[in-house]
């Protein structure tokens, strides 16, 4: 899987995320940053609704997070919405069952999805390309299978209901997250913030830079006396954490979770938005979620057909644009 | 010599184009909202599945909204203002869309009233949010007993049955045309569990003794292995109680196997979707129609076809009249209440009749207090390969059973409405 | 409790057959050209779309003849427009566009022929079981096996004793090596991955004999499929047969037992596989990278 997605890409130098400009980067950054900080306010100009804000910022870490893995890595998971699912559940089960706490909740649906990362990381290590793919299906699958026959506990192919997230008790105020929507953009977007800063500074260190050098020739990583395996681990297992993460802000969104979180299409939705976006930059999927989620919204509004036009659509970007809309723009830079 | 002309691609220029190019993908996001002055329309947002496997049901479901919505502006729509129906797909299984879609048609949308889901999943999930939101919802198609039951709110009606109410329809016909031992083929979700119950519990009664069951998960394509095991316990009737594609699977294959001949085929809730689909020497079994298109006595009943017939070519559904029962409610609510307000509307449709035209059945439906659960009538019946009423006449009325007879009580719906203060 | 397991082993097999004729097109395309067809699903709901519409026409078995060639040249084309251009990428992207593409044809379907389900009749003489006692029988499933092992026979026969098979084989050991030798390797790709979906069509007009004929038909079907593959063995359709078969009594055994287990037990024993000896039962040794 490494060999041939290595050809065009430019010797990596500085930030492995970024151009080679260090001062380009942080405009970018900073621009990054100021849409995302203000989108609850310009989304309503141009026919958006703060929820759908809020699944922009909570896909695009669940593609971010698979994007740790996939681009950076270079290793394909097929089943990260196990893992974005577990998280849900997590959140849901605890609020429900056992603490009406938000972020207690949290703390517990990253655990679940991050404690299941680090066994079935652990499990599938040795396995590379099609076949890692394949069985991170095959636990996502078993996932979601648990999830639906154990009606009681995760009421099965209902969901789970009858819940919802709890207003957040800072003792010296209470933000609302329940009955305010802003309220939990900004409070995803917080997390978001603290998730994406933590991966970027992961992907800076040499632990990250050593994941790009296991992309670009394993078996060379391997004759540097890299503990390949161990590392392709670590990186499973972060990427993982940020998923579930991802799962938690999705659970407290809908006030709802499902075993359809679970299942393989789902993570092959986040597959589309890394490789939409652009699989080799680190914004590339935020991007690509945005697309992903606002187009999907805005056609199913318009036609019945919109599963045509996203299908055609993305067909073209995997045919003509096969770094993403980012990577377009990178590649003409770099040149 | 020729110059090269060059694309100002510097950094940060290119990052400009990045952000521009994301800000311009939300662009995408869809039309400017205008703000119209004067008469604002009153807006009915139908969140239902579309694509996927329940698309058919779905889009039935929204094909009857659409022609109450018309109907409705004739005559002079809610209130005096008219009236607009949005439309979003929930896909069939994706609970996250379908709660979005539904907040996006309370909050962008505005709208006052919400409809849906086919998926008792989806269902529950919507009417969470239509609490949430204080806006009046009336549920279509989603079967499930909580939805009216356990998790029911004073702002979400429902126009289907609740499985139980199925379940006591149709166990006395089981019993009569098939026998007492029985053999489950259920689907394994909520629905499929409350409706065995249901009619274990209404069996019971009868002397219903069951053999065996299986579960069986949704989408199965291959029943074999279950209508094995359910030919080899010996019963006196296999009780098919999956639904859609399941359902044409499942009885497809039994009739391959020719087990109609040696024993009963029949269930619970059926429906016109399925039948169409099968095959003509599959359509067979006693089941419970939820609303039937033939009733030649029944006033209203033939314009409302035709209706339907000149709008999609095809007879009407019960989905079909799911959809427009409930476009109707919101009206007929509104208009009672004189208002849109979801407190006072819902107190407005406690134990309210529909009228005829809506009703569009023998009986007089109502919604009962303290549970917002329609109580019509209900067909009980076989499938016939074809009637004598056209090719669409694919189900034989033995019974209609009036209304409330099967309904059980309120106590059993395990519903504790609580009123806002 | 003995009889009814036999008889789901028994039931199994013939399952497990239907699975190894989907099976076997994924297969054939992935050896060859690394291509993880996502849309083989949609081409198998095209072929048992375009059998209805061919059914009052010439029948059944006009349909059955038909209906898989049409939908092998639909698979041509597409091949052609859409897949060529990724050959030398990483599959990934195969895998992605072929993801799309199964939006894409879902979507068609309903387009074309709408959402509700429709009526696919068999003639009656087939459906009829042979006995009384082993009802599951019919003529229909005895039919749809026997096809399998046609089409089994017949493929085995094209790869061994044909040059287009020849060059397929070579191809999916060492593709590089069959172009240096002046084979035209598009062309080859282009046959192959026809063959396929022609595999797919077929499986279709099979399967509308069984199920019920809807947009969403090959969707329930893809993942046994890739199941199949690997627990055989990439790179083996000896392996993707015995895996399809494999499959379909452990479903049917495991619906004796624990019943709402039957979905789920086919993705343990792909895990499995992959833990223990992830080269698949007759698979090749080396072929995981």
């Amino acid at each position: 899987m490494s060999s041939n997605v290595a050809t065009n890409t430019p010797p990596v130098v500085g930030n492995p995320m970024g151009t080679g400009n260090r001062r380009g980067d942080i405009i970018a950054t900073a621009v990054v940053w100021l849409l995302l900080l203000s989108m609850p306010y310009w989304m309503a100009l141009i026919g958006g609704y703060t929820e759908l804000a809020i699944r922009i910022v909570v896909m695009g870490l669940a593609a971010m997070s698979l994007n740790f893995l996939l681009g950076f890595t270079g290793v394909l998971s097929f089943g990260h919405a196990a893992y974005f699912g577990l998280g849900g559940y997590g959140v849901a089960m605890c609020i429900k069952y056992l603490v009406p706490s938000t972020p207690v909740a949290m703390l517990v649906g990253i655990a679940t999805g991050t404690i299941a990362a680090m066994v079935i990381g652990a499990l599938i290590v040795k396995l590379r390309g099609v076949y890692f793919a394949m069985v991170t299906i095959a636990f996502g699958q078993v996932f979601y299978f648990i999830a639906f026959r154990w009606n009681n506990v995760t009421g099965g192919d209902d969901g789970l209901s009858g819940w919802s997230r709890k207003a957040l008790d800072l003792g010296f105020t209470t933000i609302d997250l329940p009955g305010n929507d802003k309220a939990y953009y900004y409070f995803a977007l917080f997390v978001f913030a603290l998730c994406v800063g933590a991966m970027a500074l992961i992907l800076r260190s040499p632990f990250g830079r050593t994941l790009i050098a296991i992309r670009e020739n394993e078996r060379r990583a391997r004759f540097l006396g890299i503990p390949v395996d161990q590392h392709i681990w670590m990186s499973f297992v972060i990427s993982c954490f940020f998923a579930a993460v991802a799962g938690c802000l999705y659970a407290l969104l809908s006030n709802f979770i499902d075993p359809r979180a679970l299942r393989w299409d789902q993570s092959g939705n986040f597959v589309i938005m890394a490789v939409l976006g652009g699989m080799r930059s680190f914004w590339g999927p935020l991007l690509g979620a945005a697309i992903f989620v606002a187009l999907q919204d805005y056609v199913s509004s318009q036609t019945e057909n919109w599963m045509s036009f996203i299908g055609v659509f993305f067909m073209l970007i995997v045919i003509f644009f096969p770094r993403g809309i980012l990577g377009i723009l990178k590649r003409s830079v770099t040149k | 010599m020729t110059k090269k002309v060059e694309l100002d691609l510097s950094p940060t220029r290119r990052r400009f184009i990045k952000a521009a190019a994301a800000g311009a993908a939300l662009q995408m996001t869809g039309p400017f909202l205008i703000s119209a002055r004067g008469e604002q329309p009153v807006k009915i947002g139908i969140d239902d599945c579309l694509t996927g496997t329940y698309a058919a049901v779905g889009k039935n479901e929204v094909i009857g909204a659409t022609l109450a919505v018309e109907q409705m502006n004739k005559k002079g729509g809610i209130l005096g203002r008219p009236v607009e129906l949005v439309t979003e797909d929930s896909t069939s299984g994706d609970a996250g869309t379908a709660v979005q879609k539904a907040r996006k048609l309370i909050d962008r949308d505005g709208c006052d009233f919400l409809l849906g889901n086919v998926n008792s999943a989806l269902t529950l999930a919507m009417a969470d949010v239509a609490y949430e939101k204080k806006k009046i919802m009336v549920a279509t198609g989603g079967h499930t007993d909580a939805v009216t039951g356990a998790k029911c709110h004073y702002n979400v009606f429902r126009i289907c049955n609740t499985t139980q109410m199925e379940a006591n329809a149709v166990a006395p016909a089981l019993i009569k045309n098939a026998g007492k031992k029985w053999y489950f083929i259920t689907p394994d979700y909520a629905f499929g569990h409350t409706l065995q119950s249901g009619l274990e519990k209404a069996g019971g009664k009868l002397g219903m003794q069951k053999v065996g069951g299986d579960l069986t998960p949704l989408g199965t394509t291959d029943f074999s292995s279950y209508l094995i095991k359910a030919q080899a316990a010996g019963p006196d009737v296999i009780v098919i109680l999956v639904q859609g594609d399941d359902m044409i699977n499942c009885l497809k294959q039994a009739v391959q196997f020719g087990l109609e001949k040696k024993v009963h085929l029949a269930g619970a809730q059926q429906e016109l979707e399925p039948l169409l689909g099968l095959p003509p020497e599959a359509r067979i079994g006693t089941w419970v129609f939820e609303w039937y298109w033939n009733q030649p006595n029944v006033p209203h009943v033939k314009e409302f076809n035709a209706a339907i017939k000149a709008k999609t070519g095809h007879m009407p559904t019960a989905r079909t009249w799911f959809g427009f029962a409930a476009a109707h409610a919101c009206a007929l609510g509104a208009n009672a209440a004189k208002s849109v307000d979801a407190l006072k509307v819902a107190k407005a449709l406690q134990n309210f009749k529909l009228p005829p035209e809506v009703a569009l059945m023998p009986g007089v439906p109502y919604f009962r207090a303290g549970q917002n659960q329609l109580i019509p009538n209900q067909w009980v019946g076989h499938a016939i390969a074809k009637g004598s009423g056209g090719p669409e006449d694919l189900f034989h009325v033995d019974e209609v059973v009036k209304v409330g007879e099967a309904a059980g009580t309120l106590e059993e719906s395990e519903c504790k409405m609580q009123w806002p203060s | 409790m003995s009889q009814v397991l036999l008889f789901n082993v028994f039931n199994g097999l013939i399952v497990g057959a239907f699975y190894a004729l989907m099976a076997l097109g994924l297969s054939l395309i992935l050896n060859l050209s690394g291509v993880i067809n996502f849309a083989h699903g949609g081409f198998l709901a095209l072929g048992a779309y375009l059998a209805y519409t061919l059914l009052p026409h010439v029948g059944f078995w006009g349909a059955l003849i038909i209906a898989p060639v049409l939908t092998a040249i639909l698979g041509l084309i597409a091949e052609r427009i859409l897949i060529r251009p990724l050959y030398g990428r990483d599959p990934l992207y195969s895998l992605l566009l072929t993801f799309g593409l199964a939006y894409v044809l879902e979507d068609v379907s309903r387009y074309i022929w709408g959402a509700q389900s429709v009526p696919f009749s068999i003639p009656s003489w087939l459906t009829t079981p042979l006995s009384s006692q082993f009802f599951f029988l019919t003529g229909y499933r005895i039919f749809m096996v026997l096809l399998v092992g046609i089409a089994v026979a017949g493929l085995f026969i094209i790869l061994n004793k044909t040059r287009l098979g020849m060059r397929i084989r070579a191809g999916t050991l060492d593709l590089e090596t069959v172009s240096v030798l002046g084979v035209n390797v598009r062309i080859l790709r282009n046959l192959n991955f026809g063959l396929g979906i022609y595999l797919a069509g077929l499986a279709g007009v099979l399967a509308a004999g069984m199920l019920g004929l809807q947009p969403t038909i090959g969707t329930s079907l893809i993942m046994p499929s890739f199941v199949a593959i690997i627990v055989g063995g990439l790179g083996s359709l000896p392996g993707t047969l015995l895996g399809g078969l494999l499959i379909g009594v452990a479903s049917g055994v495991t619906t004796v037992y624990f019943p709402s287990a039957t979905e789920a037990v086919m993705y343990v024993m792909m895990g499995l596989v992959l833990l223990v000896r992830p080269r698949g039962l007759l698979g090749e040794e080396g072929r995981v990278q």
